[in-house]
């Protein structure tokens, strides 16, 4: 049976068992997240869980490790801008 | 409710990779109530990675050697005696009268666990080194390209260049090659005389030498070019990624000759300049340390693993880094102790062959630290707005600021003038070229402490702090 | 009095070494160099090394009430926003934020009046802010506050950035920081202090400036001296980055009763700020355990519950690092500031608590004063070193 997840709203497919990262690197996509200072593009870099460069929102909660994630079924992940936590901000 | 103030276990170990499980097992044979904790969904750590439903656990798919995956089978089958505890990313651990205090997140939740004795086998990640572009999506650590291949049979990329030092880079090659991808060059910062320094501890270590013969056989095999004293000086790209790596040779010092760089396509670069021990929680504990010959701060332990906190025992890379099999012994001896400290096992000197094998392969890890040093030089091929903190992206630049004009020479102040090191990572990946750039700039020695202690080892909530248990 | 000497004979004994680059020890280098003095200053370790590295950066008028800390706090608090910040530049990150104290019980809003009216009175700028406004003022503060109160003058600056700065403005002006130095000895002519003694040597001069910090008890007992200053240890909480979340400088009135408490057991009362970087810091506990470097996990988890208590949308927030730092405190909670009658040549610049950072340039103009024999900005008899002597 397929799997799969929405990343900005594109469904990618998974293998049970795989990351977020890793199903987003299999599909192509290899950044997910805008650095809150001068924008840059980042993904995956020590692929471990010690750089937190990873970082996206998944089901609405942000700052969530694409490395150490286990990609679910029907999972909403989207690329994060910056901190996160935009709607916060006053 | 086993791991409470009233009912604490034996022995709680930290880490599940192998010198965790060893240590974990062996206490338990020896009848210890035994806890087992790690963040990680399963046991294997860093260095026994599989996917699930391959020909075995740890089993190297380019060589077929089925030798780690028979240890982490026996490892694993014995495990039934123990508590474990995935999922747990323990983020301090505090000494009481009675032993110790685990503290780990869940979740959202934070759970603490009380065990009369510990062993911290926290383990290791690459050790990195920044250059120019290293930040560009697509450069990945040599450890994470692995950790994708082997865990998820993925690969970021199809043509990749592994570049740093170590024998680490071979088995890398290897597990892109057999995913179906091109290595486009593997680049050696050193150039494998040292190895030669001391023969008899290669003829007492012959797994690696044939290790290191078979994975040389799969890079010629598919014309891989394996580029001695050359490295990877700058990665080129567009705002989307990696294109290509500008390799140069470098000389005895890792200094860059300009004149022979040269640029190949890729859209991977895949870097490590060995390991460096994770030692937030030995250090919240005030385990003693000392600096090991490739310069990283190590837990300091005697023969038996224990560290300078009694009752305390550290196994693995965090008492120096030497591979899957040492921190193996390490981790037997460690559990072997515990269960002495605790009276249940006899305080008779610990097997020998363990001893002979963990002398054997310690100075097989000696060989190879001199054989693969991280290159004194490696400053010169810097420029100016090379991101030295990722997190925070901080640039050479600014720690310049810092030492030339605002004359700060200690690594911790310049991180908390610039922010280095002050992001989420909090220095995990750029403390030490932090500290070891203001050493270079500055001409004082590298102090590997400036930018080692953090009290919290994994971010926690407020929340999850606030209404954590006592 | 000293008179002025050329900064270009470096040959001549300094006219003052000052003992302590933290932030109190650059001020008082800086404004000396200002007046014209050739100044020496010693650290047995780094730059901001010690309490200055380890606080919040804050220039608080809010948590002081009428009287010698007070009268302090607004000269200081004139100097930074008039003179070092814009001498200093941008990097010094001079924030007028401003800072708002809530209450959380109606015992305690009526409490905050009576501070808020004395204070005004005092010359303090401040306006009472009712419950129903507050979360004009902060949208995401707990709904169920009694009330607060709104001081535009409370401001911050990066502290590590100030002491450095102030440094290398002393250093263009000839005076010479040196690190890694420890004080061993202080020189003596019989009662008279006349320089340090360091490892390296002998360093002679005309005054010398106990600005040690924490420490500078074991400086004045170099010289024979009881100096009763104690070590107070605060933790901070730093958070993972955020957007714009808490505008002021926040923290609960329970702060000053806290500040001015005898008190050895633990001491918190909620204190949440922003800085430029966009994480928050979190304070602030007070303890007496002399210099303990442990982590208290109790304490940590105090201060988590009473900034989200006082933040409810904080509670998904990370911890990312925690750091700890001790205050010099002083048994009247009022700074030892100017000459020793008991040892003539020694000035004490300490004691200054948590609010060092903000006191820092009233009291460096008030010790160059000394050296140069002007008349001091305030009476200094509140601040006598001497004062808890026999």
């Amino acid at each position: 049976m397929t799997e799969s997840l929405s990343f900005d709203g594109t469904v990618v497919t998974f293998r049970p068992g795989q990351t977020i990262g890793a199903a987003l690197l299999a599909s192509g996509t290899r950044s997910w997240r805008t650095t809150r200072r001068n924008g840059r593009l980042r993904g995956l870099f020590c692929g471990i869980g010690v750089c937190f460069d990873c970082l996206l929102t998944v089901d609405g909660i942000p700052d969530q490790r694409a490395c150490l994630v286990e990609a679910r079924d029907g999972m909403q992940v989207r690329t994060q801008q910056g901190v996160g936590r935009a709607g916060l901000a006053v | 409710m086993p791991g409470s103030p009233s009912d604490p276990y034996d022995v709680a170990v930290v880490g599940a990779g192998p010198a965790g499980l060893a240590a974990a097992t062996t206490a338990a044979d020896h009848g210890c109530a035994t806890v087992l904790l790690d963040g990680a969904g399963g046991p294997g750590g860093q260095y026994w990675r599989s996917a699930p439903g391959t020909a075995g656990p740890g089993t190297d798919p380019t060589t077929d050697r089925a030798g780690p995956g028979r240890v982490l089978a026996g490892l694993l089958a014995d495990l039934d005696r123990v508590d474990v505890r995935t999922r747990h990313e323990v983020w301090s651990i505090q000494a009481e009268p009675a032993g110790f205090v685990v503290r780990a997140q869940v979740d959202v939740a934070e759970i603490a666990s009380r065990a009369r004795t510990l062993v911290l086998a926290p383990g290791a990640h690459d050790r990195q080194l920044p250059f120019p572009g290293w930040d560009l999506p697509g450069v990945v650590a040599a450890g994470g390209l692995q950790a994708l291949a082997k865990e998820h049979g993925v690969l970021p990329g199809r043509r990749v260049v592994v570049a740093g030092t170590g024998p680490f880079l071979l088995p890398v090659a290897g597990a892109v090659i057999a995913r179906g991808g091109t290595v486009v060059a593997v680049a050696e910062a050193g150039d494998g005389t040292g190895w030669l320094r001391d023969p008899a501890v290669l003829m007492g270590t012959p797994g690696r030498v044939r290790d290191a013969v078979a994975y040389a056989a799969v890079l010629a095999r598919h014309g891989v070019p394996f580029l001695r004293r050359t490295g990877v000086v700058e990665a080129v790209g567009d705002d989307c990624g990696v294109t290509a790596a500008v390799l140069a040779r470098l000389d005895g010092a890792g200094r860059p000759d300009g004149g022979s760089r040269h640029t190949v396509d890729c859209d991977v670069v895949a870097t490590g300049w060995g390991f460096t021990p994770r030692l937030d929680l030995p250090l919240g504990l005030g385990c003693a340390t000392r600096a090991d010959l490739d310069g990283s701060l190590v837990v300091a332990v005697t023969a038996r693993q224990e560290t300078s906190v009694p009752g305390c025992f550290a196994a693995g890379e965090a008492t120096g880094v030497g591979g899957a099999e040492l921190a193996v012994v390490e981790g037997r001896l460690a559990g072997l102790a515990a269960a002495i400290r605790l009276g249940n096992a006899p305080s008779d000197p610990p097997p020998a062959r363990l001893l002979r094998r963990r002398r054997s392969l310690r100075r097989f890890a000696a060989l190879m630290h001199a054989a693969h040093p991280v290159p004194p030089g490696w400053p010169a091929w810097l420029d100016e707005r090379t991101t030295m903190c990722r997190c925070e992206e901080v640039s050479v630049a600014d720690v310049d600021e810092a030492v030339t004009d605002l004359g700060v020479t200690d690594p911790r102040t310049v991180k908390l003038l610039t922010r280095c090191g002050m992001g989420w990572c909090q220095g995990r990946i750029c403390g030490e070229p932090l500290a070891r750039l203001v050493a270079a700039r500055t001409s004082t020695p590298y102090d590997p402490m400036s930018m080692a202690t953090r009290p919290v080892a994994v971010p926690l909530t407020l929340g999850a702090l606030a209404t954590g248990p006592s | 009095m000293l008179a002025a000497t050329a900064p270009d004979r470096p040959t001549r004994a300094p006219d003052v070494v000052v003992v302590g680059a933290g932030i109190v020890g650059a001020a008082c280098a800086f404004v000396a160099a200002r007046a014209g003095l050739t100044v020496v200053v010693v650290d047995r370790g780094a730059v901001a090394g010690g309490t200055s590295g380890a606080g919040e950066g804050n220039l608080l008028v809010s948590d002081k009430l009428p009287g010698p800390e007070l009268d302090l706090a607004l000269l200081s608090a004139r100097l930074w926003r008039d003179d070092l910040a814009p001498r200093l530049g941008p990097r010094l990150e001079y924030e007028a934020k401003g800072g708002l104290v809530v209450a959380a019980t109606s015992e305690a809003a009526v409490a905050l009046g009576k501070t808020t009216a004395a204070q005004r009175a005092a010359g303090v700028a401040v306006s009472d802010v009712a419950a129903a406004d507050l979360p004009t003022v902060e949208p995401h503060l707990a709904p169920d506050l009694a009330g607060g109160a709104h001081y535009p003058a409370d401001a911050q600056v990066q502290p590590i950035a100030a002491t450095v700065l102030l440094l290398r403005e002393a250093r263009t002006l000839g005076a010479r920081v040196l690190t890694a130095t420890r004080v061993t000895g202080l020189l003596r002519a019989g009662d008279r202090v006349t320089g340090v003694r360091t490892p390296s040597g002998d360093l002679p001069a005309g005054a010398v400036v106990n600005a040690a910090g924490p420490w500078s008890g074991e400086v004045a007992a170099l010289a024979g001296l009881d100096l009763p200053v104690r070590p107070r240890r605060g933790f901070v909480l730093v958070t993972a980055p955020l957007p714009h979340v808490v505008r002021h400088k926040v923290y609960t009135a329970a702060y000053v009763s806290d500040v001015a408490s005898d008190d050895t057991a633990l001491q918190s009362s909620a204190v949440v700020e922003e800085t430029p970087a966009g994480t928050l810091l979190i304070g602030a506990s007070r303890e007496r355990v002399g210099f303990d470097r442990t982590p208290s996990v109790p304490v940590l988890r105090r201060l988590a519950a009473q900034a989200v208590g006082l933040f409810p949308v904080l509670a998904t927030v990370p911890v990312l690092r925690t750091y700890l730092g001790f205050r010099p405190c002083s048994p009247d909670h009022l700074p030892l500031l100017g000459p020793d009658p008991r040892a003539p040549g020694l000035l004490h610049a300490t004691g200054h608590e948590g609010a060092g950072i903000g006191l820092a340039p009233a009291t460096g103009a008030l010790v160059a004063q000394v050296l140069t024999g002007e008349e001091p900005a305030l009476d200094l008899r509140p601040y006598r070193p001497e004062r808890f002597a026999a």
